[in-house]
This record gives C-alpha cells, structure tokens and sequence, in this order.
C-alpha cells in the first residue's frame, strides 16, 4: 500500500512578489496533467508542516504548476524565506475542482472572486480566455480590499480586452492611481452591470471570504439565478487533505474530498 | 470451539501467547485518576489474567492501540521523509463489546472513506480481538440504545468466572494455544441498561442548528476536550512538525488526537474561526455522533460507552444531551 500522507520533492523555478503580503511561486510538477481548475496541493515542509494551497495555474506540458501564496501562517512564513533553485514537498492533487466539462462548456460562466479568492479561479479564467475550453461568453466581477490589494494586474489588463471585467474595491484609499479603471464597492453591488438576460445559459461561480460568498449568492438568487446555477469553493482547515483528520467536516461533509467546490444547493447547506 | 479452563492454565497460555503477540488489556494505575486518591483504568500490555480489570469501567478506549495519542509519520533527516519501521509483533487486545463495535467505525474513516491510511491498516492488519463478556455495564452506559452490546466479528471470546475461564475461540491461529476442558456457554451480553435512549434515526442539521438547547453548553463545557480524547470513536488528529533541539536539521512530523471541542480545531491560517461558541461544537460533536455519520456511512457513531460523562469535569452528560435532543425533536424521551 502507498503511504498517501509521502510528499514529493519539487523544485522552485520562480518567485514574484505580487503584492506585500503575496507571492506567486511556480514549481515544477510532473503531475500538472492530473489537475483541474480549483483543486488543491498539499504543500508540505518538513519540520514545520503542511498547507493546503489552491492550484492557481499549471502547465502539463511545460510541467509546472503555480501557488499565489499569502503570509499568514506557519508553513507559508517559512515559504517567503525560500528562493528560486530550493525544494518544497508537494502532495496531491486534492479536492474535486470545478466541473467545467460537465457544467460550464458553451455555457455564459460569470466569475466573482474576491481577494485571494481570484487564485483558485485564474488557471480556468485563462484556459477560457486562451480559448482552450469554450464558453459562449465569460463576465468577471473581481473585487478587492484597496487597489494595493489588486493581484494579477497584467492578466486582468488582457482579461478585460476581450471580456466583461468590473474591478472593484471596498474602499479607493486617497491618491489611489490605477489604469485599470477600477469601481469603489462590493462587488455584490456590481452584479447588475452582468448580463443576466438569458438565465438558462447561465453558471455563476463565486470564491472569496465566506461572507462575500454568502451574500453574492443572495444577491444572484434575488436576480433569478436559480440555486443550481451558482457553485462556491469553500476554505477550511485540513491537516490531512485525504478525509481522515476530520477538521474539514461540515455535517456529513469532508470539504477535502466532496470540496472544495460544492453546487449552492449543497453549499447552503454546509453549516457551521 | 468452546472450552473451559483454569486461571493459572489461561496465564500460561497467555504467556506462550507473549512471544508472538502483545497483549493488551485495561490496566489499573493505582492514584493516576483524575481526583486525588483514585485510581486510572487504561489499556495497556499486560501478562495476566489477574492485571486486567474488567469490574471497572476503563477510563479511556482501546483506540489508543490503533491511533496512538502521538505517532510519528515521518523522520526527517535534511531533506529526506522516512517513515518508521513497523512493529513486527502481533496484537491480542481483550475488550468488551462496545468497544469492538467502535473498531468499525474507526475502519470506516481510516481503511475507507476514499483513501487507506498505511500506519492504521498495518496496525489493524496484525490485531486479534478477545471480547470479554459484559453483564451489566456500567451507571453511564447506554451499549443497548445504540445496538453495540452485541459482539461480531471477534477472534476469540471469553467469560472471566470466579475460578475459571469461559472460552469460545473461532481464530484458527489461537485456538492450537488453549487447551480446556469442552463447555456449552454464551459470551455474556448486556440485556439492559439503566440509560434507555430513543435516538432519531435520522437528524437534519438545518433543523438543530438553530436549537437553543446548544446555549446550555456555551458556559457549561470548557472546552477541555476530555470527552473526545476518551471517545473510543473520536478520530480526528492534527499533524505536527517538530525538529530536534540537538539537532535542527532532523525531527519529525507526528499526528495527535485533536478534539472539536478545544479551541483552535476550525482556525485557518490568517485567524478565521467557526464555530467560536462552545455549544456549536457540543452541537458539532452530538452530530457527528448521532446524525451526520449515519447519513455518511449508515449507523450512529456512538457506541454508547458513557465514557465521555464519565470524564466531564463539568459534569455535562451526554445521554443527556440526546435525550433533549429527542424531546425537541417529537421524540418520546423526557
């Protein structure tokens, strides 16, 4: 039997600094084929931990695969301290990722991710926007604390020429510069500049903190977006990643291995 | 096969039985309770008859045989993961029933539930289960409501008498290591309990989760986590990296019981939080125990051991708790 809890090593092609407190590192993986769009790698150190981290791109060809990486904890400390050249230990893929084959193909995909949220959803806005899966029309709605906070800027600039972008901020801080032409809100207020015409087409995906979660998927309902159109990635803690540690279970559910990403009629469900 | 024989003879037995197996058993340690002057009941190896203690209810399960409080996955030396050299000895573990049927539902989270755990399955791999009959339990134990005071599935079963022991061997392997005198018997079974619970098949958490009942335990429960950590179904673990003070460059990544109740169980790096009050994790606990395992695997999690009553030092009770639950539920109980 294999040990599903032995990481393998990898290792770091490239660190960006993308804003203060976040980092992309991308790393060679010799397993970038088995990943979909918002599945989850267990990075792991030894003698200080592991982290599940969501894939924020990947490459099968050119066999890498990238984590946009916050400091906020024990592992991710000791990550920053790392340079191109060294190795982490990676485990996975885990988590079910989103059903883009099955549910969003040829279909009007409207993405709101908020902050870091917009990590898990990248690799799946650029295949559809490097027309390597097909939709019939992509909307985004990315929101952000202040435009300090804004993440991807290259990739929102080419995002936006060809689909309909609205950036938005909680609060625009004074002096705040950006060419991006950015929107002062939450993006819960922004919902009405989608084109929700034609309903039927229509799949919603939303990742960010759980409160903006919550009230974007209210916000589409009051539209008429019908709950099985709106699909949520969920966060929690996980020691184990594999369905054992029991630290991600919500009811019967193990976040681990139904989720990340549930449909909203069961992600309403999912109560803490 | 089913044979009687002394106590003396079941020793030497049990002694040929040492070269091949570990054996473990709840054993007394005599002023290691949890209240000056009592005494701690607890699984460990033993030799004799006469070391294990059935008369007393033992303060923790026999989990610890299979998921050891702190285990190490790993040994890191630089940057190599080595995993521990796996013991070679089998593993006699005597118990009682209620005991056994939480050996199921441990199998079901570390053998099934989509990936196989490797140290669990070596581990179980290499067990053999003597049930020890029960008669009548204990004051808190509740065996009977959740249906585990039937055994299935052993190795061997024994009735330890005054002057001898009743035993129904059906594992190939040990029966060439008892000899006995032929005897007609049943392992003893609990008929009734003085705990009667009429738990709900089938809970929705939607329909709880708003209960004020939960309030009671806001303040009442610590948070301590010792009704977890005595929970002979209680499977969750945290893993945690430590490195050698000696040595910084070697160390090792274990895994140790966590508990839903003890703070820190949901906090996710950069500070977020669920369930902050602590009778949302009795309410996360009771569930698990009673509602949401069920609809995960088909039955209830609880065993009915009364174990986690027994340790409460706030002397919240469990079957309590269920049976409230019940009430506002439409159920029969109080």
């Amino acid at each position: 039997m294999n040990n599903i809890y032995m990481p393998s090593p990898y290792k770091i092609l490239d660190i960006q600094q993308v804003t203060n407190i976040e980092w992309l590192f991308k790393v060679e993986f010799d397993r970038a084929d088995e990943i979909n769009y918002g599945q989850f790698i267990q990075i792991s150190i030894p003698k200080v931990g592991e982290a599940p981290i969501s894939v924020t791109e990947f490459n099968a060809e050119e066999g890498w695969i990238e984590f946009l990486i916050r400091k906020v904890g024990k592992v991710t400390d000791v990550l920053f301290d790392l340079k191109a050249g060294d190795t982490l230990f990676l485990r996975g893929p885990y988590g079910n990722g989103f059903p883009f084959d099955e549910k969003y193909k040829d279909k009007h995909l409207v993405i709101v991710a908020g902050g870091s949220g917009c990590g898990p959803v990248r690799s799946m806005i650029n295949a559809v926007h490097k027309k390597f899966k097909s939709v019939k029309k992509m909307e985004l709605i990315l929101g952000f604390k202040d435009t300090n906070c804004i993440i991807f800027k290259d990739e929102i600039t080419s995002w936006q020429e060809e689909n309909n972008l609205v950036l938005t901020v909680d609060k625009m801080c004074e002096g705040d510069s950006c060419d991006l032409g950015v929107n002062e809100g939450l993006v819960t207020q922004h919902v009405d500049k989608l084109d929700l015409s034609n309903i039927d087409d229509l799949e919603v995906v939303i990742v960010g903190p759980p409160m903006m979660m919550k009230f974007a998927a209210i916000e589409f309902e009051k539209h008429g977006v019908p709950e099985d159109k709106i699909w949520l990635s969920f966060e929690r803690k996980m020691s184990c990643a594999v369905g054992k540690c029991g630290h991600c279970k919500i009811d019967e559910t193990y976040v681990c291995l139904e989720g990340p990403v549930f449909n909203y009629t069961k992600g309403k469900k999912l109560l803490d | 096969m089913k044979i009687s024989m002394s106590k003396m003879n079941f020793n030497e037995s049990l002694k040929k039985l040492e070269e091949k197996y570990k054996i473990y058993a709840p054993k007394l340690f005599p002023y290691a309770g949890r209240f000056s002057d009592t005494d701690l009941v607890r699984y460990a190896e033993v030799s004799t008859i006469e070391e294990m203690v059935f008369d007393k209810k033992s303060d923790f399960s026999p989990k610890e045989i299979l998921l050891p409080q702190s285990e190490t996955m790993f040994y890191f030396t630089e940057k190599e993961y080595k995993e521990p050299d796996v013991e070679e000895k089998g593993t006699l573990v005597f118990l009682k029933s209620c005991d056994l049927h939480s050996v199921k539902r441990f199998d079901e989270i570390y053998l099934k539930n989509k990936f196989s755990d490797i140290y669990y399955s070596q581990r179980r791999d290499k067990i053999k289960f003597v049930i020890v009959g029960c008669k009548t339990g204990f004051d808190s134990c509740f065996c009977v409501s959740m249906g585990t005071n039937i055994p299935e599935d052993y190795h061997m079963g024994i009735n330890i008498r005054e002057d001898e022991v009743e035993l129904e061997i059906l594992d190939e392997g040990l029966k060439a290591n008892f000899q006995g005198q032929d005897k007609e018997f049943e392992i003893d079974k609990v008929a009734m309990n003085k705990i009667e619970l009429n738990v709900p098949e089938e809970i929705n958490l939607e329909d709880v989760i708003n209960l004020d009942l939960w309030r009671e335990y806001d303040k009442r429960c610590v948070a301590c986590g010792k009704c977890n950590f005595v929970c002979p179904t209680c499977t969750c673990t945290t893993t945690q990296d430590i490195f050698y003070s000696e040595n910084e460059n070697t160390g090792e990544r274990r895994r140790v019981w966590a508990s839903c109740h003890v703070d820190g169980f949901t906090d996710m790096a950069g500070g977020h939080e669920f369930r902050k009050k602590h009778g949302d994790r009795m309410r996360f606990k009771t569930m698990h125990k009673i509602g949401d395992f069920k609809k995960r695997f088909g039955y209830h999690m609880c065993t009915g051991c009364g174990r986690c009553d027994d340790a409460c030092p706030e002397y919240i009770s469990f079957s309590n708790c269920i049976k409230k639950l019940t009430a506002v539920l439409g159920g029969e109980d109080e």
